[in-house]
């Protein structure tokens, strides 16, 4: 199967090194703390956070900082044959622990001791590349609700297909069996908060792909920095300062 | 830069399913032409000066591929969306539209106009998706016209009549393929012109000939569903169609239902399939079960028997049949073999073909339209109606003829004249026709691969010699034995007495994989080769002569890199160690197999290298001695070696193969390293292994041996490979020619060694059965076999000196890559024994005498090549009028005369007119008898 053709063009019009198209927004979800949808392509993940609040169970409370919790799902509607997916799943389960680990990482959990954080992804649409729009909205949502955090975590994946680094995948291109690089960085500290990949691929190449992956991730970056702007922005109108 | 644009389509997946995919509209899609002012000119193709662009429409892809490819035609657009339509009608001619628009001496541009913001077409409501495709061709033309105007004409070609009409009303110049390349005004295109079939726009309306006269000849194929539903139910039987190769009206289907091969006899029940076409059979009622070796005959074509090379393996001789006893005379026995007719065809095998146009006389105002026959070299292939207009050329010519299409009406299929190869019966010519049918690759290696190859002259550089994975084995006495002149030299052996209990012998093979570097031209060349093919008078090298001849070639007094098996053994050959390591060695001799041989006969020469080459022999004698007793079977094909001269590359002499001792010799240390090599790595590579196994014959397959065998009073034991060959000891019959046609009998019987990868095949299938080997690979010949290029890598990456390349790592990618090696091995040996075959003409051919006396009866020739001279008697008295005053003889119609020293052909054969009293009888060949090919 071509996936880039020798017009170095994708399958949907892309060239290698292109994103698929961003769009993000705060505050969908009015009870929440903070909320945010954000869409790559046709991957449409909604985030909600509550918190921080009292931690439910007390057992698990932790007396020097927050506990953070996040629940993963796919919606029924998801993709397009409509299945009933059992709740808990082993790919759900790994995913929430992934998106948990991820956003642990940036949110100064000190500053909150004894409470708790809870993250809510689901993902309305599933085009590839989830784990990323996941990781993606739920910054989006932390910033809305106002967490401190150390810096904005942005994902971004790419993959390796005839013999070409691809970014960002879409589902056709994820399903081809190629390797699949998720990365999660820091983009202003520099600094890797996840790494994922499930295939085999020769060192060399992998740095090239990881490399790729990552200027996705400034990119999501600075797209997600203008969005929180804007919305700023639009706070400040609102209150008339 | 990026518009997205979404669209819905519904695509079958088992369940009717709503795919959402985007669709990205790009604005930096560029039209492809240098002189443009608004685009991008850096990626573009199209010529400077080019005064027509033509813009294709999918039918003219589909069928006028061969003209595309005739240099002639050039400054072309290839839309994306005709690309996207070809590819999913026709593969293979995707393939050629994809390599035409890469090649950087053609002048084809791509333009993705499917991505391109002003270009992209939406379905409309109730637009079929072929009526958009052609609205978006019109679309993309009509951007290239306004883009382009005042520069130049942008010419649509279509065959399709509404699609150029709707494009003339759209204002878009449109004209069909045949109109464009009259005005070119090359009347040899118009040959290959494939003749629009009648939904088509019909240039001229050319009626057919007489068309009240013409009668349906073959019945119809049944539609796709009734096929479908026909194999469900299990009445109609689906295969590939192998026609034999001795027989064009015989063509067998091998079928999985019925686990047996289906006869089918006759064009009629043959139904217009070509061989190699996937066909579904219904078979006929069993009294319709015919034994009809003499059907065949009396159909209209010509049938001789062709006197050939014998095959060399079951995979190209038929299946014996029940012929044997049919045509004995029993009568009255139901046929067990059940007949069959062809119903329809599920994918064709039509590719094109070589061959020559049936002599005919021209037809009356030349320069016009001729038809002509054209009969294939391959026989099993059927006559094929062509047109053309250049008959008085192609007359004497080797042509390339593909097929197009073949209806109901037509006895013979149609098709369209492609290229000529050159004149018939000439050398060149004819090599190139083997080449060609075998699908031989032959051109010159590209610039590309070539920059691949080290700077000449080459000579192993310190730093190849001091790399801690190179084993310094220089001071060593190595010695390569080979046939005479040969050039490859890809092993050279060395053998020591350590001490009185161990023989240290190291086998050294090129180190090819030190040049040959994954993922290069040179090896993506190479891999498409897959093998070196030899010809009786030229070689076709895998890898550039450079290469082959003196960088890799272990040549005598010069330093090489090598790779090397090192084992230790006793003196009774047995391994007690083996160690792989890449080194590097300077041979001390090159010896030819007779050289070797007369070294070890002769008793006086007592130099540290013939100790060497008797010690070797020696073991390998009990090496050889241990495998036949184990079973591996001594296995014979006739292998014919001709002497070439050296300036015109005629055939010289012909004889057969001989085969020495020292042969065995070199051969039984190959067959070690191959094995030990395959041990090693099978053992770090258990999934992604090259090995070669030789499949266990079946019972059947054996049968006809057995057959013939006990017709002579031989009992074969055919059980196990250790019975066979034992049983192939005993069968000495009266004359010593006998025992070797019983081996190659058996072999006859077997199906070929084949490459594979060993993640697919559970290890009791790994077994060569002809060697008695469970585990086999290739090793030793990487200069001229890609199996072992592969093999190399995969030994230098178990060994931790390289990493193993990507492509290697892939059981599927292997496969593939296996099945291709399979694929090119056999061709080749195809194209080696049509060689042979074609020399032996050549050189029977040539059989020319000298007229050295007239008498009254005949002539007295003398024949230059025997030495021998004898009376040629003229037949009939009175036809002939012989002047033995003037020494001349003419033929009473003045057609033919003769003169003294006048060279002439003539047939030679031992006759017995009496018991034993043999005497050779010359007769005259009538010129115009003869009959080239």
């Amino acid at each position: 199967m071509e996936y880039v053709n020798p017009e170095g063009l994708r399958l949907d019009g892309r060239r290698p090194l292109e994103m698929r198209q961003l769009r993000a927004e705060i505050g969908v979800v009015a009870r929440a703390d903070g909320s945010a949808v954000f869409e790559m392509g046709n991957t449409k993940v909604i985030a909600a956070i509550y918190g921080p609040r009292e931690v439910q169970n007390k057992s698990q409370q932790i007396n020097d900082q927050a506990v953070v919790r996040c629940e993963y799902s796919m919606a029924n509607f998801s993709t397009g044959d409509r299945m009933r997916k059992p709740k808990h799943d082993r790919r759900s389960t790994e995913i929430s622990l992934v998106i948990r680990q991820t956003m642990e990482a940036c949110i100064l959990t000190h500053l909150m001791p004894r409470s708790q954080i809870d993250i809510f992804v689901q993902v309305l649409q599933a085009d590839g590349g989830t784990r990323s729009a996941c990781i993606n909205a739920a910054t989006l949502a932390l910033a809305d609700a106002g967490i401190p955090m150390r810096d904005l975590v942005t994902s971004c994946a790419a993959g390796y297909l005839n013999t070409t680094p691809l970014l960002d995948l879409n589902y056709v291109e994820d399903s081809a069996g190629g390797p699949d690089v998720t990365v999660g960085i820091l983009p202003k500290l520099d600094k890797v908060t996840l790494l994922q990949m499930d295939a085999k691929l020769p060192l060399d190449t992998f740095e090239t792909v990881m490399q790729l992956a990552i200027e996705g991730c400034k990119a999501v970056a600075n797209y997600i920095r203008e969005i929180l702007l804007e919305n700023t922005k639009q706070l400040e109108f609102r209150r008339g300062v | 830069m990026l518009k997205s644009k979404t669209f819905v389509r519904k695509t079958r997946q088992g369940a009717i399913r709503k795919e959402v995919r985007e669709h990205y509209l790009r604005d930096d899609i560029y039209c492809g032409a240098p002189f443009c002012k608004v685009c991008d000119v850096s990626g573009a193709r199209l010529s400077d000066s080019a005064s027509t662009l033509l813009i294709l429409d999918t039918n003219v892809v589909l069928n006028q591929i061969d003209l595309l490819e005739n240099p002639a035609i050039d400054d072309v657009v290839v839309l994306s969306v005709v690309l996207q339509e070809v590819k999913n009608k026709n593969i293979g001619i995707y393939n050629r539209l994809r390599a035409l628009c890469s090649n950087s001496s053609r002048k084809f541009f791509v333009f993705s106009n499917e991505h391109h913001r002003d270009t992209y077409v939406k379905e409309m409501a109730g637009e079929t998706p072929n009526d958009r495709n052609d609205r978006a061709i019109r679309v993309a033309t009509h951007w290239y016209q306004s883009h382009l105007s005042n520069v130049v004409r942008i010419l649509l070609l279509t065959n399709d009549r509404e699609n150029k009409r709707k494009a003339l009303e759209e204002g878009i110049l449109a004209d069909t393929v045949e109109s464009y390349v009259k005005t070119l005004g090359q009347p040899e295109l118009l040959d290959l012109i494939v003749q629009p079939s009648s939904e088509d726009v019909n240039m001229e309306d050319v009626e057919d000939l007489r068309p009240s006269k013409r009668k349906v000849i073959y019945t119809e194929h049944k539609p796709m569903s009734e096929i479908t539903s026909g194999l469900l139910r299990g009445i109609y039987h689906q295969g590939k169609l192998r026609v034999n190769r001795y027989n064009p009206f015989e063509a067998y289907v091998g079928s999985e239902s019925i686990g047996d091969e289906i006869i089918i006899y006759g064009r009629a029940n043959m139904n217009r399939a070509f061989d190699g076409d996937v066909v579904t059979v219904e078979l006929l009622p069993q009294d319709q079960w015919q034994e009809e070796a003499s059907i065949a005959i009396t159909n209209e074509e010509d049938d001789e028997e062709d006197v050939h090379l014998p095959p060399s393996s079951s995979d190209d001789a038929p299946r014996a049949t029940n012929l044997v006893q049919g045509s004995a005379g029993v009568s009255g026995s139901v046929p067990s073999r059940p007949c069959g007719r062809v119903v329809g065809i599920i994918k064709r095998n039509w590719h094109s073909y070589c061959g020559s146009v049936e002599p005919m006389p021209m037809p009356a105002g030349s320069g016009g339209v001729a038809h002509a026959l054209f009969v294939s070299k391959d026989r099993r292939i059927p006559k094929i109606r062509i047109q053309t207009r250049q008959l008085g050329n192609l007359l004497d010519k080797r042509i390339v003829v593909a097929v197009d299409k073949w209806d109901i009406l037509s006895r013979y299929p149609s098709g369209h004249y492609v290229r000529t190869i050159g004149v018939i019966g000439d050398r060149d010519t004819e090599s190139e026709v083997v080449l060609l049918e075998n699908d031989v690759e032959f051109k010159p290696f590209s610039s590309q691969v070539l920059a691949c190859l080290p700077a000449l002259p080459w000579s192993a550089s310190t730093e190849d010699l001091a790399n801690p994975i190179r084993q310094d084995l220089r001071q060593l006495r190595v010695f390569s034995v080979d046939p005479p002149g040969c050039k490859d030299i890809d092993d050279a052996l060395h053998l020591v007495l350590v001490s009185i209990l161990f023989f240290n012998n190291i086998s050294n093979i090129a180190d090819v994989t030190n040049f040959v570097h994954s993922g290069t031209p040179l090896d993506d060349e190479a891999a498409k080769r897959g093998t070196s093919v030899y010809l009786v008078e030229r070689r076709i090298d895998m890898l550039p002569k450079p290469l082959t001849e003196d960088i890799c070639s272990l040549r005598a007094d010069v330093e090489r890199l090598a790779f090397s098996v090192i084992w230790e053994m006793t003196p009774r050959a047995e391994i007690i160690s083996t160690k792989y390591t890449k080194s590097a060695i300077k041979s001390c001799a090159a010896l030819s197999y007779v050289e070797a041989q007369a070294r070890m006969d002769d008793s006086r020469l007592v130099d540290p290298l013939t100790t060497d080459l008797r010690n070797m022999n020696a073991l390998a004698k009990i090496m050889r001695q241990r495998r036949i007793d184990r079973g591996a079977l001594t296995l014979a094909s006739a292998e014919v070696k001709f002497q070439i001269d050296t300036e015109t590359h005629d055939p010289l002499d012909i004889g057969m193969y001989q085969i020495r001792e020292a042969n065995q010799m070199v051969e039984e240390f190959m067959l070690a390293a191959n094995v030990s090599v395959a041990e090693k790595i099978l053992k770090h590579f258990p999934l992604c292994s090259l090995l070669r196994r030789h499949p266990t014959p079946t019972k059947e397959m054996l049968e006809p041996l057995i057959r013939t065998a006990s017709a002579v009073g031989l009992q074969l034991d055919v059980s196990s490979s250790k019975a066979l060959a034992d049983s192939l000891d005993r069968a000495v019959g009266g004359d010593p020619y006998f025992n070797k046609l019983i081996r190659i009998l058996a072999t006859r019987c077997m199906s070929q060694a084949v490459y594979f990868c060993s993640g697919e095949l559970t290890p009791p299938e790994f077994y060569h059965y002809g060697l008695a080997a469970p585990l086999y690979t290739h090793f030793t010949s990487p200069i001229r076999r890609y199996a072992d290029v592969i093999v190399h890598r995969l030994l230098a990456a178990s060994l931790g000196i390289y990493r193993l390349p990507d492509v290697l790592q892939d059981k599927a990618q292997l496969t593939s890559v296996s099945d291709n090696l399979n694929y090119r091995h056999r061709n080749a040996q195809m194209a080696g024994r049509a060689s042979v075959e074609l020399h032996t003409l050549i050189y029977f051919r040539n059989r020319q005498a000298r007229i050295v006396k007239i008498r009254a009866n005949g002539f007295i020739v003398f024949v230059p090549k025997y030495g021998i001279e004898g009376p040629v008697h003229l037949s009939k008295e009175g036809e002939w009028l012989v002047d033995e005053q003037q020494q001349r003889v003419r033929k009473s119609d003045n057609s033919v005369h003769y003169g003294v020293l006048q060279t002439v052909k003539i047939h030679m054969e031992v006759v017995e007119p009496q018991p034993h009293r043999p005497k050779l009888q010359l007769t005259l060949i009538n010129d115009t008898d003869i009959t080239i090919m």
